[in-house]
């Protein structure tokens, strides 16, 4: 066999590899690091991933005005720094920030509410990528439409940066619920959800067309609202068969502790994300490797009593009706 | 009955469980597949698979909770069988050859030696047909973050290659492959390890 046939049958970015890069994920801890001296403390600890940022959710919200993806020469660093996976962020809808990172070559995007986002009608087209992306959802529509937009992997928006579980349960729960609820629905019915489902995308191309949506207008990208709902359909009808998300779902947004992480597994998560809860304590390495062992160890209480014991002073929280800016409540 | 455990570190845990759990149904083979968590859970396997996830992370796990220990002393004292895909195929090395690879203390089973991420970072995954000795056909692998067998040495032997590389090798009862066969549908290596596990008296 010739070199070059080899490489015909070579096949990259296919959905196999990004929702199978997921699954390598699974029952992990994945890190907020803003520089290369954090990304060796959360790989130390055992961390599956780093996320690389400028900033943590909780500076973000702190200094208010527009958060963008981070500077490519900080995220380099934290590449160049580490072996496990990097992961960065990019403005909701902002294709040419994702483009970038990707040719910049981290490991997955997230399409993340935490920064600004960019476009107002639209989330990107991820099918059109070769590496994977995760994006945040409140709700079983939320992430059906991400799923059907391409990501590999699902995550609770929660309610970043503020230190506080409640938002992030209550993504898991209201997830977890539609998705019991779908096993109760006949096919019909399921069909009227996924009529709902695909609404903001009609809304979307309404606002910006000023008419109605009619069977031809594309309504996202080239596709039409019938193709879409379709598929998004077929989705709703797998998810109610296997009665899980079909790709890996992480918890996000709020966790602060070795118990918080312990809660979002036993209510159903794959792993976790922890964004400014590790550095933004008194003690980040000890934090760190707790987390990773009470992720680990979810459904072992005696171990999270252990690994609770004198961490520090957790990040500071915040009461989310106190909160000047709701980051969940971005994207749709 | 034999019982095969996965290794419940991290990673894709329960693909291989499943596929193990189809390729008992397929072949008829009478057997179990029982989640390794503590080290007192190996004594109960006849054979383990170390799945793929990170290796940094599991190598961590397996040595904080004295599973690595266990699994030593039984492959060294009874032969046990063991599969490691990707990050386990990592584990299962004497050597590894990349130059952060202090960051990871293998279980040092095999004689190879291994270079982790050898393709690249994930947009460099990929999936191909690699030719697999003594199988008869080729085999559709999917390499995530890839690791490569750059040399092996003594009784192991290469088994897959792909492109004048490395992919898979055995030794007596180990096998290591650096792609995931937990992945794809094609049972052939969860089939082939079975075959290993129930051999043993």
């Amino acid at each position: 066999m010739t070199k070059e046939l080899d490489f015909k049958q070579l096949r990259h970015g296919t959905e196999l590899l990004k929702r199978g890069f997921a699954k390598m994920q699974k029952g992990g801890v994945i890190m907020d690091v803003t520089n290369a001296e954090q990304a060796k403390i959360a790989e130390e600890a055992g961390a599956v991933a780093v996320m690389a940022l400028e900033r943590v959710p909780a500076d973000i919200r702190a200094q208010g005005g527009v958060a963008r993806m981070a500077d490519p020469a900080k995220i380099q660093e934290i590449m160049d720094a580490v072996t496990i996976p990097v992961m960065a962020k990019c403005r909701i809808g902002h294709f040419a920030e994702a483009q970038a990172l990707e040719a910049l070559g981290v490991d997955m995007l997230d399409e993340s509410e935490v920064l600004t986002p960019a476009d107002p009608f639209y989330h990107i087209d991820k099918r059109g990528f070769t590496i994977p992306f995760v994006c945040g959802c409140r709700n079983l529509g939320e992430a059906v439409r991400r799923i059907w937009e391409g990501a590999a992997m699902i995550r609770t928006k929660g309610e970043a940066g503020t230190g506080n579980i409640i938002e992030a349960i209550r993504h898991q729960r209201i997830v977890d619920g539609s998705i019991k609820h779908l096993k109760l629905m006949e096919d019909a019915d399921i069909y009227l959800l996924a009529e709902e489902y695909t609404q903001s995308y009609v809304k979307a191309t309404e606002e910006i067309t000023g008419r109605e949506v009619d069977v031809n207008t594309p309504v996202f990208g080239k596709y039409l609202l019938d193709d879409i709902k379709q598929d998004i359909f077929e989705i709703l009808k797998e998810i109610k068969e296997i009665q899980r998300l079909p790709v890996v779902n992480f918890a996000a947004g709020g966790i602060a502790t070795p118990a918080d992480a312990a809660i979002m597994m036993q209510l159903g998560s794959d792993g976790v994300f922890v964004g400014s809860g590790i550095f933004k304590s008194s003690n980040p390495t000890k934090r760190a490797k707790a987390i990773v062992d009470a992720v680990a160890n979810y459904d072992k209480p005696e171990v999270i009593a252990e690994v609770s014991k004198n961490l520090g002073d957790a990040m500071p929280g915040q009461e989310i009706d106190k909160l000047d800016v709701r980051l969940q409540e971005r994207g749709w | 009955m034999v019982k095969v455990g996965v290794i419940a570190a991290q990673g894709a845990i329960s693909e291989h469980r499943d596929a193990f759990k189809k390729a008992f149904k397929e072949t008829g083979l009478k057997g179990d597949v029982v989640l390794i968590r503590d080290k007192e859970d190996v004594s109960a396997a006849d054979g383990i698979a170390i799945p793929g996830g990170e290796s940094t992370t599991i190598a961590k796990y397996l040595h904080r909770t004295g599973i690595a220990g266990e699994i030593i002393k039984k492959v060294t004292n009874e032969n046990m069988p063991v599969m490691g895909t990707c990050a386990g195929c990592v584990l299962l090395a004497k050597e590894i050859i990349d130059d952060q690879s202090e960051k990871v203390n293998p279980l040092s089973l095999m004689n190879m030696s291994v270079k982790r991420n050898a393709f690249g970072r994930q947009r460099e995954s990929f999936e191909a047909t690699v030719n697999v000795e003594d199988f008869g056909k080729p085999y559709h692998a999917v390499f995530i973050r890839a690791p490569t067998i750059t040399k092996t040495w003594g009784n192991c032997k290469p088994i897959a290659m792909f492109e004048n590389k490395i992919v898979g090798a055995q030794q007596d009862n180990l096998l290591a492959l650096s792609f995931h066969p937990e992945l794809t549908s094609d049972l052939m290596f969860h089939k082939y390890f079975l075959k290993l596990v129930i051999k043993q008296p």
